[in-house]
């Protein structure tokens, strides 16, 4: 394919122009009020002008610029991004117009319930759908992230032992292969991570775990399928020896897609799950965010979801607070709104074909596979005759040994192709990895063209190696010097530094 | 129902879906999950939605039948404050956000063809960390809770062996549960500083009392959440320092071109939201938490969350940006790492970013006079009125926002009689469990975004009210 993106010679916003303009007019109407009011003001705490360095520009240039930048970013709309454990699906489109409806963007949270009544009836269906997707009993979109699911799912499982005297529970299971925000929601919680491998065959270690269970337990953080794209096949055994030592589990939502409305969680065996809505639920990711969370319980832990919960009482909905064995507020207000009604959107227009949604995911993921590990230098490492599920991870090991080109080098040249490059060197389990999710929304025909880019690539590090060194070409920049980024002499994390970087530069002349 | 293919899943395509069935050698999808146990395949397809999938203008009827019960209010906009108040967003700020090479992208993890989107946030930072004096501010937090509460923990972590955390009881209430949510689990304590009731400032001496070697950090909100601002600000940051510890503070964006920064008055960690900077109400969500710092090698190695930074080419030919410092966080440093977030709130902080170049220098000062003036002609005009309180607070500077106290009424039945009236004031304080003292009281709010007509309605509705 090819593949030129756009590259602009764009200033930084503080050095764009050399007059003082107005990108946005502010009246002074008020202004003997506000003159009377600063009159009030110490000295010591009024802002003088020169102390300010901001860009002044007219609406014009502020708009060419950004959209400039923006032709110098990469989207889901632009082409695929297989980042494995992301789920990057296509963002709909009435989605995305639904909930920039002014009904949704200009509602105040406290605003009275009466006058919101409709938004929360939307929140509350969600969280229904979501308890039928999970099988829990009880669903809310409180965490503003998946992130911050985890560490409220940490917390809960914190408070649920601490209620029953049971303090000694300090110890959190995780495999090796997990996220790495799930050992460090665990520590935020106050626990301690103990960790255990996965066997050959890419599952968790069940000896592992029946080895390091005790008293000490307070539970397991898992993903199922696992970040190696398979799916933990003796989970209920798992939870059996959690279970049995005192402990509970918890579920990483991030890897649901491949299994949506074919098995829920909760009869898995998982006492509590988060979910992205932001992966799963088709909000997009914002280039980084706003996404959503969903905590969901079952059983004792639902008693423990943070406040407040969008409930309804046969008449109407409110938000309600008296839930007292709570971990109390994880955010001010009520979690990510307007991507929970994106959600909502997509969840109301697929209805039960969710369940098309998980096997057309896997179904892309295994075809994917099986074409892509024909080629030379590409290895699967763990349970390599096993079927995949959202993702398949694979290992560039051999390629790297026979021919010193690298995981990155062939992501590099992935982005020269005009595809975004996969998750690379995740799980850290899998030497020069490449983890790729392809989701439902790809096409069989950019599935083929995904694999012959591989085929190029793969070709080319054996044939000529010293040409992907020099990847990427067709971006608006090449390869970026990660040294000067992060030394303490150059580090330039804002604009007051920029010398230090502008410094060493070569221009023409020197 | 719909039959298959849906036109977001479109590999569903029989054709297709058999041709590529046929390269794996099976026959049917089932196979590929037949290492899932048998007992956990759900036998029939989830109830949700209407049972059935719907085509575009029949989810847009459905949406419509539900979201219509919702109100706006627009004649006049709400006078809610509480954290977030009623601003104007700028079309040009919704320009750039809809822009789908933005908002339909990953964290920008491959720079080299994320350069736009790098160097945007690189802005926000650069904007961010003028606007409240510091040097750096990291690339957005979820909103300005969260924010403090990191911000809360990364001073722990500069104070290594310190565990105490003194917060204003003049910081907003949902903000200070957020920070004890947070820390539970950890085991931190926090301890809240009185204010003092006659000014609605932070109570100074109580201040100290309660400041000793075991605390790590003093958290003050300047504008506080009475719309008070804090004119001892100076001298709790003295304080604090002199015991050793660190002091947060957190500010509105809004107020700073006004007010003398955080950073200017020695704040060690700015917090913030930047709700009011083009980012519209959305019922609370999504917004984006505003955090910065020093340039400080310590303070720098505790910093949460992500931070892009200019660096050079491999050839030292060309400047670019790129995420810097990564050994902090979770996807390298796994549970060492200085917090979990992983998603941000990027795309509110490009908007933020927009909104701030929009303003430039001038605007942001303007506009923080523009709702210093109508909060104090509201202030003037509120304070005639009979059986109404305003100013709670005496001998304190409002800006923004302030309490009212209704006397000889029920505060509830005032605020109900309002809104038939579709004039909405708020939060009620009894809304929140520790102000027992001012559950007589509502907060007002008053932006650039109310005109002189729109304070005038609200008047003379409460002198009809209250009459």
């Amino acid at each position: 394919m090819v593949f030129r993106q756009a590259k602009w010679d764009e200033p930084i916003i503080f050095e764009l122009s050399r007059y003082r303009k107005q990108g946005l007019i502010v009246d002074d109407e008020f202004k003997e009020y506000s003159e009377d009011a600063l009159k009030e003001i110490p000295n010591d705490y009024l802002r003088t002008q020169d102390d300010l360095n901001m860009p002044s520009l007219s609406e014009v240039e502020i708009i060419r610029h950004f959209t400039r930048l923006s032709q110098m970013a990469y989207g889901i709309d632009v082409g695929p991004v297989p980042l494995g454990s992301c789920t990057m699906k296509y963002n709909p489109k009435i989605c995305e117009e639904l909930a920039s409806d002014r009904r949704v963007t200009d509602i105040h949270p406290y605003q009275d319930e009466e006058t919101v009544q409709g938004l929360l009836e939307v929140i509350y269906l969600l969280q229904k759908w979501l308890a039928e997707l999970t099988g829990a009993d009880i669903c809310t979109i409180q965490p503003p992230a998946g992130a911050s699911g985890e560490f409220v799912g940490a917390l809960m499982i914190k408070k649920y032992h601490m209620d029953r005297g049971e303090e000694q529970r300090t110890e959190m299971i995780i495999p090796d292969s997990a996220h790495g925000s799930n050992p460090a929601s665990a520590v935020m919680a106050g626990f301690k991570v103990v960790r255990v491998p996965a066997t050959p065959e890419g599952d968790t270690d069940i000896n592992a775990i029946k080895a390091v269970v005790s008293d000490k337990t307070a539970g397991i953080m898992l993903t199922n399928p696992s970040t190696l794209g398979l799916f933990e096949s003796k989970i209920l055994e798992i939870a059996d020896i959690i279970h049995n030592a005192g402990g509970l589990l918890y579920y990483d939502g991030a890897n649901l897609n491949a299994i949506l409305g074919l098995v829920r969680p909760c009869d898995m065996g998982f006492d509590v799950v988060h979910l992205n809505l932001h992966k799963t639920f088709a909000a997009p990711h914002g280039g980084g965010g706003p996404g959503a969370g969903a905590i969901c319980a079952k059983g004792e832990l639902k008693n423990y979801i943070p406040v407040p919960l969008v409930d309804y009482d046969g008449r109407r909905y409110y938000l309600k607070y008296d839930i007292p064995r709570s971990i109390g507020r994880i955010t001010w207000f009520y979690g990510n709104i307007v991507p929970a009604v994106k959600s909502f959107i997509y969840l109301a227009s697929l209805g039960p074909l969710v369940r098309e949604v998980a096997e057309i995911s896997v179904l892309n993921t295994n075809y994917f596979m099986k074409k892509v590990t024909k080629l030379p230098g590409i290895d699967l490492i763990y349970g390599r005759d096993r079927w995949r599920k959202h993702e398949v991870v694979l290992s560039f090991e051999k390629l790297h040994k026979e021919t010193g080109v690298t995981a990155e080098d062939v992501a590099k040249a992935l982005l020269d192709r005009g595809f975004h490059a996969p998750t690379i060197y995740f799980p850290l389990i899998v030497p020069e990895a490449h983890m790729v999710e392809l989701t439902e929304s790809e096409t069989k025909e950019n599935i083929d063209s995904l694999v012959n880019a591989y085929a190029e690539i793969v070709e080319l590090a054996y044939k000529d190696p010293e040409k992907l060194k020099g990847s990427p070409r067709n971006t608006s920049i090449s390869r970026l010097n990660n040294i000067v980024a992060n030394a303490l002499k150059t580090v330039t994390p804002s604009f007051k530094f920029i010398s230090k970087v502008r410094s060493i530069i070569k221009t023409d002349k020197t | 129902m719909i039959k298959m293919p849906h036109p977001w899943i479109p590999n569903s395509v029989p054709s297709v879906k058999n041709e590529m069935l046929r390269e794996l050698g099976v026959t049917d999808v089932s196979e590929l999950f037949s290492d899932v146990p048998k007992e956990l395949i759900l036998r029939e397809p989830p109830k949700v939605g209407l049972g059935k999938p719907l085509t575009e203008y029949e989810v847009r009827r459905f949406f419509e039948g539900i979201i219509s019960k919702n109100k706006v209010l627009q004649n006049p906009p709400p006078f809610i404050g509480g954290g977030v108040c009623y601003h104007y967003v700028p079309a040009a700020v919704k320009a750039v956000i809809t822009r789908s090479e933005f908002y339909t992208a990953y964290t920008p993890y491959q720079a080299e063809i994320a350069q736009g989107l790098l160097q945007a946030i690189f802005e926000y930072q650069s904007l961010m960390a003028e606007l409240y004096g510091v040097d750096v501010v990291n690339a957005s937090m979820y909103n300005g809770s969260t924010a403090a509460a990191e911000a809360v923990r990364m001073a722990v972590r500069v104070k290594r062996n310190r565990r105490k955390v003194l917060v204003s009881k003049t910081v907003h209430p949902e903000i200070r549960e957020v920070i004890k949510t947070w820390s539970f689990g950890s085991g931190l304590e926090v301890v809240e500083v009185e204010y003092d009731r006659k000014t609605g400032r932070t109570d100074i001496n109580d201040l100290q009392a309660k400041l000793d070697d075991e605390v790590a950090a003093a958290f003050i909100q300047y504008v506080n959440f009475f719309g008070v601002l804090e004119t001892d600000l100076k001298d709790v940051v003295e304080l604090t320092h002199k015991y050793g510890a660190l002091a947060v503070v957190y500010s509105n964006p809004i107020v700073l071109g006004v007010l003398k920064s955080p950073g200017e008055l020695g704040a060690d960690i700015i917090v913030g939201d930047a709700q009011p900077l083009g980012l519209g109400l959305n019922y609370g969500g999504p917004s984006a938490g505003i955090l910065g710092t020093k340039f400080d090698r310590e303070l720098l190695r505790q910093l949460p969350g992500r931070l892009i930074g200019a660096t050079a080419t491999e050839d030292y030919r060309e400047l670019g940006f790129t995420m810097i410092l990564q050994t902090r966080e979770q996807h390298i440093r796994r549970e060492r790492a200085t917090s979990n977030i992983t998603t941000n709130s990027n795309l509110e902080a490009l908007a933020a970013a927009v909104y701030l170049s929009l303003l430039g220098a001038e605007g942001i000062k303007k506009i923080g006079e523009a709702i210093l003036g109508r909060t104090n002609y509201a202030l003037k005009k509120l304070s005639n009125i009979n059986n109404l309180r305003v100013p709670v607070f005496d001998g304190s500077i409002h800006f923004m926002e302030f309490p009212m106290k209704v006397e000889g009424r029920d505060v509830e039945d005032v605020h109900k009689e309002l809104i038939s009236r579709h004039i909405h004031i708020g939060p009620l304080l009894r809304r929140f469990r520790d102000y027992a003292e001012l559950r007589d009281c509502s907060l007002v709010c008053f932006t650039e975004a109310h005109t002189r007509s729109d304070i005038d309605l609200l008047v003379s509705a409460l002198e009809e009210v209250l009459r």
